[in-house]
């Protein structure tokens, strides 16, 4: 292309206008992309989605949600711990054997490698901590949650 | 635009720069970092480990930002062909991928006793992998092309294309569920206890004032370089010396 056939526009005019027509287009395919992996791309599960489109037993997948409070209980055998996975939409009852992460409490995140049984039991190979976007210390540990929110407020402030 | 075009205007200006942003950052830097690992309280759930907050963030910014600024200086070299721009591009690349290094293993290492993992595939992890694979990709590209002698256009198209994935690290936390945290600072405030947030924020001013004065001090390298290329070859055109001696 040259100056005569875009009717005077200048070289480095026509430059950017190119360009920034193929950042739009790789942007728009992105974008495509990007939704369409949108299922496959997860890492877990949440157990909204199990309960939705519930995966055949055996099928190895991985179901993330929060501990939920109370459910914790160790088996007789001492080293089978029994909870349930929730995401405030729908709970899922998880069983693992082994050693659990240092993070691992109620009311915390979690990630579970494993499958679900035919009770519709999730049973756990591997079970992985997920930390939240929140850093506290600990003294903020012992206050009431509203005392824990004007702190955070403060710190936001 | 155009102020800066000349190399030996930026050469005025990057001289007394460069020193100001290497001394200046480095003190920011080490004050943060004593402030954040003597200073703060362990957390809640994480004790000492959450301390690693002080490199891993900064460093994953400035990972993210390097190709910012390679995108930038490359797409200002595509439409304007200004010369310092390439070199700009050039000179980002190496201390942006040791950044995403850096990010990488910190995370690592703060994963294992957090998550009860190194490393697990899941979407911010592997999109800041392929951060760092790009631009080991295009430093190798953009050596080779200077080497050569050859236009670096090749190298600034890859730099724009490769931005692509900025915006993907960024929102891979919203649009899939990850192990990785969602982000704790954003537009909207922050849920990180004040505790750990300013030396976090001086942590991060420290580390873009050591990535600006490296940026700087490589720009003056690739210059010095391109300059006594440039005197060899004339030399050697002129016939004043042999080629044993132009080497020396």
């Amino acid at each position: 292309m040259t100056q005569e056939t875009s009717g005077g526009i200048k070289p480095k005019h026509q430059r950017l206008v190119l360009i920034l027509l193929a950042v739009g287009a790789l942007i728009g395919a992105s974008l495509l992309a990007m939704v369409a992996l949108q299922d496959q791309a997860s890492y877990f599960y949440v157990p909204e989605d199990i309960e939705a489109n519930p995966p055949e037993p055996g099928q190895a997948i991985r179901l993330g949600g929060m501990v939920e409070t109370g459910s914790i209980q160790t088996a007789a055998d001492g080293v089978t711990t029994e909870f349930v996975v929730h995401d405030g939409i729908a709970r899922v009852p998880v069983t693992y054997t082994g050693i659990l992460p240092d993070l691992f409490v109620e009311n915390s995140g979690v990630v579970a490698d494993g499958r679900m049984d035919a009770n519709g039991v999730f049973v756990a190979d591997q079970l992985l901590a997920k930390h939240d976007e929140n850093y506290t210390p600990r003294e903020l540990e012992e206050m009431t949650a509203e005392q824990m929110r004007a702190e955070l407020q403060e710190s936001v402030e | 635009m155009h102020l800066y075009a000349n190399p030996k205007r930026f050469l005025s200006i990057a001289n007394w720069l460069t020193p100001i942003l290497l001394v200046g950052g480095l003190l920011v830097t080490g004050a943060a970092l004593l402030w954040g690992f003597t200073q703060s309280p362990p957390d809640r759930l994480m004790g000492d480990t959450v301390k690693i907050l002080y490199i891993h963030v900064p460093a994953a910014w400035l990972g993210m930002g390097g190709w910012t600024a390679i995108a930038i200086a490359s797409l200002v070299e595509l439409v304007w062909r200004h010369p310092l721009a390439t070199i700009a591009a050039r000179a980002a690349a190496v201390p942006g991928a040791v950044f995403a290094f850096i990010c990488l293993a910190t995370g690592s290492i703060w994963g294992r006793p957090t998550w009860g993992t190194w490393w697990v595939w899941d979407g911010r992890l592997t999109s800041m992998l392929v951060l760092f694979f790009l631009y080991l990709g295009y430093i190798a590209l953009s050596s080779s092309l200077a080497r050569e002698g050859q236009s670096s256009r090749i190298a600034a198209i890859f730099g724009i294309v490769g931005a692509i994935n900025v915006p993907i690290i960024n929102r891979s936390v919203v649009w899939w569920n990850s192990l990785h945290q969602p982000a704790s600072i954003t537009t909207g405030g922050s849920s990180i206890d004040g505790t750990y947030l300013w030396p976090l924020l001086f942590a991060v001013l420290g580390f873009s004032f050591l990535f600006g004065g490296i940026v700087l001090m490589r720009m003056r390298t690739i210059l010095a370089d391109i300059q006594a290329e440039a005197r060899l070859r004339r030399k050697a055109q002129a016939g004043t010396m042999t080629g044993e001696e132009a080497f020396q």
